[in-house]
This record gives structure tokens, sequence and C-alpha cells, in this order.
């Protein structure tokens, strides 16, 4: 067994200091040892995206990544997202469009989709669907999702206009 | 990192022809009106959800990570199991030595297949209802044979999954491989071996049927079409993997479950019955679901073998499925092969269809609900939605040693659907008759029910005509047939295709009751009012994405009179709901709903009851509107729930010595007039191929439904959306690929390819409304008609835009390969 590493990193907020294993995966160590079940697992192996996690502001497949990678780093999980409040226009569009089902898949498409918000605030509807597709959803057709999205960027584009004026 | 990987990256190569025509034009959703959408009566005196799109209760949790899945939950003492499942797909187990994997750290226990058999029995599954069908006893881990690659022979349980994974590199385990049956082509030849030599040859099922004068018809038809249809091996891939968290407490000998589930009093009945427990002693929880569509309504060895490992460990034992292990374990689906034939008229009558199905489904009969149920399936609804009387089939099921197939969403559908909507298709074709036009003339009338297929099948009320008519609005068939047209002018090869289908939902216990399997086709409902005047509601039937818990919700606040947030559910636990069935068979709605229906009327009956006795009136001068209890006549209230129930629980003493209040009740739901409800509707695809590619683009899918009544606009859509996906992956994507000894080559997400949002069309979806009169609500069941018309729809739409070569594929998945061999240019 390798040795422990000591992490230090900075997760929705808080400081950890923790014992990992140098194999151990960034999402392993955000389920398992923080407690954070909103990141799911579902493939293991980097394709379809319920992983997805927030590192120093760009998103990451928690599968990918492993824990030491993430030393002095800011991680933010949905539950981070959420409590913070940046997308809760995202998830209320997800609600009204039903742009979830059993939800497994949802964390992951939210953390992706809020990343395309801010780096792509003009996408058009073919791009959503372009960029949404590192994130497998079996249940919705992914119509609703898209719908989601785009309903955001317009009301987003709308009050930034508004701001501006 | 980017969002795009290797998977979607290849899929959009796929699907983005260097050559594509110009973007569909967007037409606004508006139709003209037909007499079929005529608004239906309301269910209640005083309607305000049911029929309207109002929020599902468990979506605000899980849009922010809150849900809990099985892999979420973790237990005092809890344990990880992981199997070493058979690296081949026909092997003799020789030797097992675990003695280095006993020694890892956190080891507590290896088993084998003869210690589980300790305290399990083994299963035979066969159905008495399907004549003649047989099947070999399975056990939890494979006993002296394993019989396909990912068949559990061996279990190793540690403290974590981590140093259970570790203690499996070490395990020893010796086998001799034999020969396996591949193909299930030769299954039944003299010179193939035997899977199971004690069965006498490799066959599980086989069906017939010939009604009519099939020979006559197809001896006096202008035009016959013959094709073969390959259908490949799929699976579900659900998103969150099988799991499930077995806790046996020795102290009081009570087995619970947490499971990932359709069906929880199914799982409670087996596990009861496999291991000699009292079904009290099992108690099956199923949480939030990621995902099932039929995968997860199985009875898998790797179920019985976790529990085994709890009462052996006297813990909580956690099995969690890895993707690998999903796509060697979890059911496949759909391997079929049929040779199909159709006999019509120069007038455009169709006379008859003739086919031969052959389906090859692993090594045993999967347990409880069969392997051959899917075939028989195709035999039911080969021709289902057309009116002639002539109709031959021929049903092989063969043994094979791949992983086990079962019911996955759509069972049958999907093939039936293919089968005939190909050939109708090749019919109008040879008729020189538009594909549309053909179907109108064959379909049976709207005003011809109840009605008999020409298979047997009990239509009691469908639309099919009103569909067709709506579909062809919706799309603008006229304009679009002429913008491909002059699209072909240029080099730009689109196509249109049509898939109109029956789904059989609500079903009776002719599905599974009759044939001996404890699986029950009524579910039930208990209601309460709580003294602050708010409803708990338990229902048998669970939640997996549908939305049942929604739909229930919306019913049971219409049936009592209460608002929305009024009404707290309570779902899959054995312990604690009705006694039924679950979700299968698109039920979920129509047979679940009608419960929740039926018990809402009782409470609301009942509350009445209390209140007159209060008020000391008469019952019938009270009416019920908004959690109040209200003068019939003026509507004015007259008594809150809260103070109803307040009296009713806290201060008995003030009611007649004579009167118990009964603010709690009970009813139960069957589907008993019909051994099915079905349903029908119909679907269109457009598409775009390129024929130096072979690529195919997916342009736009319109989606016509008749669900009866709707209950939530918005979960039907998307969960028809979701539906023609799944049946669009098959059509274009999905297909377990297996080398020539057995084993599958591509079992993970990075090359079995699911569709991803880039390559999905928009789908826009409309509904007819016929009301089945078997129940109250009038629902019928929604959650598979999108994957039975879906792969016909663009398997059509693909030979559509092939016409002007003579070029066909009848072979799904339809890749790009397939599609250049058929153009003869590779």
């Amino acid at each position: 067994m390798a040795p422990l590493h000591t992490l230090h990193v900075e997760v929705n907020g808080q400081l950890q200091q923790c014992s990992v294993q140098p194999r151990q995966h960034l999402v392993d160590f955000i389920r398992n040892d923080l407690g954070l079940k909103g990141s799911h697992l579902g493939c293991e192996h980097g394709v379809c995206g319920a992983c997805t996690v927030e590192v120093d502001g760009r998103i990451v497949r928690g599968c990918l990544t492993l824990a030491v990678q993430t030393q002095g780093c800011k991680v933010r999980t949905i539950e981070g997202l959420s409590h913070d409040g940046d997308v809760r226009d995202l998830q209320e569009a997800f609600i009204r469009h039903n742009a979830l089902q059993c939800g497994f898949c949802t964390p992951g498409m939210v953390m992706a989709a809020k990343e395309l918000l801010e780096v792509k605030p003009d996408a058009s509807r073919e791009e959503v669907r372009e960029w949404m597709s590192g994130n497998f959803c079996r249940c919705t057709g992914y119509h609703a999702i898209v719908d989601a999205i785009c309903d955001t960027l317009a009301e987003r584009a709308r009050k930034g206009q508004k701001v501006g004026a | 990192m980017s969002t795009g990987t290797l998977n979607s990256l290849v899929e959009t190569m796929i699907f983005n022809p260097p050559h594509a025509g110009p973007a569909v034009e967007e037409r606004p959703a508006v139709h003209p009106a037909d007499p079929s959408d005529k608004p239906l009566h309301p269910l209640t005196e005083d309607p305000r959800y049911i029929g309207k799109s109002v929020e599902r209760p468990s979506a605000r949790k899980l849009v922010q990570g809150q849900g809990t899945y099985v892999d979420d939950i973790e237990l005092p003492r809890m344990a990880h199991v992981v199997y070493w499942r058979s690296p081949v797909a026909h092997c003799r187990i020789k030797r097992i030595d675990a003695s280095a994997a006993r020694s890892m750290p956190g080891v507590i226990l290896v088993a084998d297949g003869h210690d589980i058999a300790k305290i399990c029995k083994p299963w035979v599954a066969v159905l008495g209802h399907l004549a003649g069908m047989k099947s070999a006893p399975q056990y939890p881990l494979a006993i002296e044979r394993a019989c396909w690659q990912g068949e559990p022979v061996v279990a190793i349980v540690a403290q974590t999954r981590e140093q259970a994974e570790d203690a499996l590199q070490v395990l020893q385990v010796d086998i001799e491989e034999l020969e396996p049956v591949v193909d299930m082509e030769t299954a039944l030849d003299a010179s193939t071996p035997l899977i199971h030599p004690e069965l006498g040859d490799n066959l599980c099922f086989t069906r017939s049927l010939n009604v009519g004068e099939v020979d006559e018809a197809f001896a006096r038809a202008d035009a016959v079409v013959e094709t073969v249809f390959e259908f490949g091996r799929h699976t579900g891939v659900t998103l969150e993997p099988r799991c499930q968290i077995a806790e046996w407490n020795s102290a009081d000998q009570k087995l619970t479950v947490y499971h990932s589930f359709q069906a929880p009093h199914m799982m409670q009945d087996l596990y009861a019955r496999q291991f000699d427990l009292p079904e009290s002693s099992v108690r099956v929880i199923c949480k939030d679901v990621g995902g099932s569509f039929g995968i997860k309504v199985h009875a898998y060895p790797d179920d019985f073998a976790t529990v085994a490992l709890s009462i052996m460990c006297r813990r909580p034992v956690k099995f969690v499925a890895d993707r690998i292990e999903s796509f060697i374990s979890d059911i496949h689906a759909r391997h079929h092969r049929v040779k199909a034939r159709i006999a019509a008229s120069k007038s455009g009558e169709i006379l008859a269809f003739d086919m031969h199905d052959l389906t090859g489904i692993g090594p045993y009969s999967m347990f409880p609900r069969t392997s051959a149920i899917e075939g028989n399936q195709v035999v039911n609804l080969v021709g289902g939605p057309y009116k002639h009387k002539n109709y031959r089939a021929q049903l092989q099921v063969v043994f094979q040693n791949k992983t086990p197939t079962c019911q996955y969403r759509g069972v049958g559908h999907p093939i039936a659907c293919a089968v005939t909507e190909g050939l109708v298709d090749q019919a109008a074709r040879a008729i020189g008759m538009d594909p549309l036009e053909l179907r109108k003339k064959n379909v049976i009338p709207d005003d011809a029910y109840p009605a008999t297929g020409a298979s047997g099948i009990k239509l009691e009320v469908l639309s099919h005509e009103a569909c067709l008519r709506k579909i062809e609005q919706m799309m603008d068939y006229p304009k679009l047939k002429a913008e491909i047209e002059g699209l072909r002018q240029r080099g730009i090869y689109r196509g249109i295709g049509f898939a109109a289908l029956i789904e059989l939902t609500n079903p009776s216990a002719a599905f599974y009751g009759v044939g001996g399997a404890r699986i029950a086709s009524q579910d039930g409902c208990t209601m309460r009012l709580d003294p602050s005047g708010a409803i708990s509601v338990s229902v048998s039937v669970g939640e997996q994405g549908q939305g049942n818990d929604g739909i229930y919700r919306q019913i049971a606040a219409d049936a009592v009179g209460v608002d929305l947030e009024k009404v707290r559910l309570v779902l899959s636990d054995t312990d604690v709901t009705p006694y039924g069935g679950g979700t299968w068979a698109s039920r979920g709605a129509g047979v679940g709903g009608e419960a929740v229906l039926l018990t809402g009327q009782a409470l609301r009956s009942n509350i009445i009851k209390v209140a007159a006795v209060i008020l000391k009136r008469d019952g019938d001068e009270l009416a019920i509107r908004r959690g109040k209890v209200v003068d019939a006549q003026s509507l004015e209230p007259v008594l809150e729930f809260a103070e109803l129930g307040r009296i009713a629980y806290f201060r008995s003493d003030t009611l007649p010595s004579d009167f118990t209040p009964e603010l709690m009740v009970t009813r139960h739901y069957a589907q008993r007039d019909y051994p099915f409800i079905f349903t029908n509707g119909v679907q269109a695809s457009y598409v775009e191929v390129d024929p130096d590619t072979g690529f195919v683009k997916l342009l736009k899918h319109w989606a016509v439904e008749d669900c009866g009544r709707v209950i939530n606009p918005k979960l039907v859509d998307e969960q028809i959306r979701g539906a023609i996906v799944q049946g669009i992956g098959g059509a274009m994507l999905e297909e377990c690929l297996y080398d020539d000894r057995g084993l599958m080559i591509n079992a993970s997400m990075a090359d079995y390819l699911v569709p991803m949002s880039g390559e999905m069309p928009d789908i826009e979806v409309a509904h007819v409304q016929t009301p089945t009169r078997s129940s109250q609500l009038g629902a019928k069941g929604a959650g598979e008609a999108g994957t039975a018309g879906a792969p016909a729809a663009v398997m059509n739409a693909i030979n559509d835009a092939l016409a002007p070569f003579q070029a066909q594929c009848w072979s799904q998945p339809l890749t790009p390969q397939k599609i250049l061999q058929a153009l003869g240019k590779v």
C-alpha cells in the first residue's frame, strides 16, 4: 500500500485537511471521505459525466481526476453550487421544463451547463446540444434539458441587457 | 477539461454529414382543431391539477443533488462485495483457491456457489401459460459450470470496496473452457453442443400461429415483399448501475434490502421463498432509483448472492455493479432475426403478414418473468395497427452462451413495429402508393372498437385515424415531401419514415399471474387525513423518474379536494405501502393512478361523514373545496380540515358514542376488463443520409400518442421523448458486439455508443386522448410507446432517403458501414 498523502483542499468554501491514498479518485474522496453524495458514479471511465465537479473554476470528471491533483485547489460540487445560488435560475428552469427524470445525471448536467452559461452566453440551441454531449442522460430525450438551458441563456441575456441599459 | 469526450466526438462526426442541407424550418406548434381534440370530462368537482403540467415532488431535491440512491446509503457495520465473474462464455470451474484473497487486508469472507447454495435455493424461470417452455436450474453463484461471460462465480466481502477489489486480483480460479454456443442461427443444429444436456436441445420456447387463409392471401396478392430484419442485442445502460444493500439482522431474524428496483413486493416474495424466510421477515425498500427501464425488474443471481452474504456475515453488505459488470450482467434484449413478408393488393389493401422470428436469450431464462415474453410479444404485435385477417407467425427462442436477455423497455414492440412498418413501407413502394396513404387505408378505423387484431389481441379503443391526421398536420407532410424532392435534384438525400404502433399497457393478471408468477397485477393506495389537514398517501407503485410521485399527488389532491402542497407521498417500502406490482408494462398511471383516485374519493366521502356528524347536518348538503368542508349549494366554508382533524383525533369525547371517524382508507384496483389496455400512436422521422459516407443526420422527429387521459402533459411529453431517444439508440448506435468465442468486445461506454444530446433531434409531441373505459381515470400507459415506434420510423426514413439508389438496409443498428454496404460502396 502506497503511503497516504496529506491533502489540503477547499471544498465548497471549507478548508479540508485529509489523508488520502494516491490512487483515490476525486469523486470517491468527495463521496466517501467528505460524505457529499450529490456527485454520482455512472461509468467510472470518463464518459457519462455524472461525476462532473468544478476545480478552480473549470469542470472536470471526478472519476478521471485523482484527489491528490486538487492539492491547494478550490473544488465545488453540486451541493456547494446549490447552496451558493449561482445557478438557481438554471435549476428552476430544469424543474419548469421537467428536464430531469431519475435525477442521477442531473448534478453533472447542472455543472456542465453552468460552465456553458459562463463561457458561451450567446450559445445557439445547436451549440447547447453540442456542449452537453459529454453528459449522458438515459431518461429524458435531452430535448427538455436543452430547452431549460436555452431558456436560462435567454433570460440571463435579457437581464444582462437590462442592467447594461 | 472539455465536456466533449471521445465518444461524443465520434458520434458528432457520424451524425454531421459534410454535405448537410438546410436546417429544418421551425414551425409553429399550433395545429387546426381535430374532432378528436375535444376536452375530456372533468373527473372531480373542483378539477385543479389533473391534466396540468405541475411540478413533481422529487424534482427539487434531485436538481440539487440531494436524492438518496442506494450507493449513497451507509449503514453501521456495512461491508462491500465484489464478484469474480466468468471471463469466458462457457467453462468448467475446476478449482477455486481463495487462500491469498482471504489473507488480503480487510477481507471478511470469500464464498463460492456451493457455500451460497446451502442457504438459497436454485430457480427455474418458466411460466405456466407459455406452453412447453423450459429452462435449467440456476444458482446465485455458478456451480461447476459458468454459462456466460459475466456469470458470477465467487464473492469477496471486505470492509471497503477497494479492499474487496484488491483481493479480487489475487483470487485464483482454474477453469477449463468449454465450447460455447454463440450463434443463434446454429443453436438448434445437431452438431451444436447442448448448453444444458438434461433439456435435450437448446430450444427454450416455440410458438406458432396461423390465422385466416394466409397462403390464399399471398397467392392473390398483387404485391408480395419479403425481407429479413436483423436486430442487434442491446441493453438498458441505466446511468445508476444495479445496486443493493442487504441487511440481515441475526438478532430479530429480519432481512432488509435497500434495492434500486421497480417491483419491491416481487423481490420480497422471491427473497422469502428462495431463503425459506417468512414473508413478514423480509422488507424491501427502494429509495431514489437512477433509471430502470426494465433492467431493474428482474431477479439477478447477484441479488440473491448479496443477501446470502449478508446472512453469512451477519452484517449489511453493499453491492454496486461497475460499468463493465453492468454490460455483461444486466439483462440484454432485442437480439432477433425476423424473416417476414407482406401481401398487398394494387388498390392498397394489406392482405396478410407472415413471419418467422428467431431470438437468442442466453443460457438461462431470466427469473421470474422469463425470457420468452419478448418473442411472444413479437408474435402478438406484428401487424397490430391494421385490419387484415390473415396472419402466420412462427417463433423460436433458443439458448446460447451470452448474457441472458429479458424484458427491456418496449419488450418486443420495437421489433414487431419495425417488421410491420418496414414491410408496409416496402409494400407502398411496390404498389406505388404514398406510405401515409397506405396506412390510412389499412388501420383499424376509430369507430370499429372494440376490435380483435389478427393475432387475437383484444383492442378496447384506439385512435389510429385521428393520430395519422394529426401527425400529417404537425409535420406539414406535403411541404416536407416537396422539400425532399427539390433537395434530391441538388444531390441531398433526405427521407421521411412513419411508424404506426400499438402498445400494451395496464396489464391484467393475464401477463404473469395466470402463468404462476407471483407478480401482482393489482395495486393499492392508502390515504390518511392528518390532524393538520394534510393528506398522507402511500402507494404500492414506486418512482424511478417517470413522475409517478407527481401524478399521484395531482390525483390525490383533486380527488380529496386539497392544495397540491398538502399531499405527502410514501412509496416503495414493503413494510409500509399496500401490496402491489410496481412499475412495468406501462402500468404506473393506469393502474396505480386509478387506485389513488378511488382512495381519494373514499377518503373524501369519509371526511364528509365526519363533518356531517360534527356539524349535525346531512352529508348531502356538504362538499369539499381546497381543504375545507363547504356548503354544497353556496360553497361557503363551514369547517376547515384542520379543525375537523383536531376534533376527530383529539376530541373524540365530543362525538356521538356510536360514531368513529375513519380518516384513513385503502382501495385497490386491478384492470380486469381486458388482458391489456392497448394504446396507439404514430411517429415520423426526418433524416438526411450522406451516400458517400453512410452518415445519417436526424433532422426532426414527431410523435402523436394516445395514452388516454393525460395527467401531466410535461411528464408524458418527456417520457415519450426519452423513450424515442432510447429507441433511436437501438436503431442507430447500440449493439452488444460479441466475438466468435462469445466474448463481448465493447463492454464500456467508450465503445458501446449511446445517444448523446449532440446528435439527437428535437422531438415534437402531440396527444390524442381516448380514455380507457376500464377505469374512472381513463389513463393508459405512456412509457414505452416511444421506444416501440422510433426504430421503425428512423429505419424507414433512412430507407426512404436511400430509395433513389435502389438501396435498402433493414439491419439494426443502421450504422454508416451497413448503409455503405447497402449502397454497394464497401
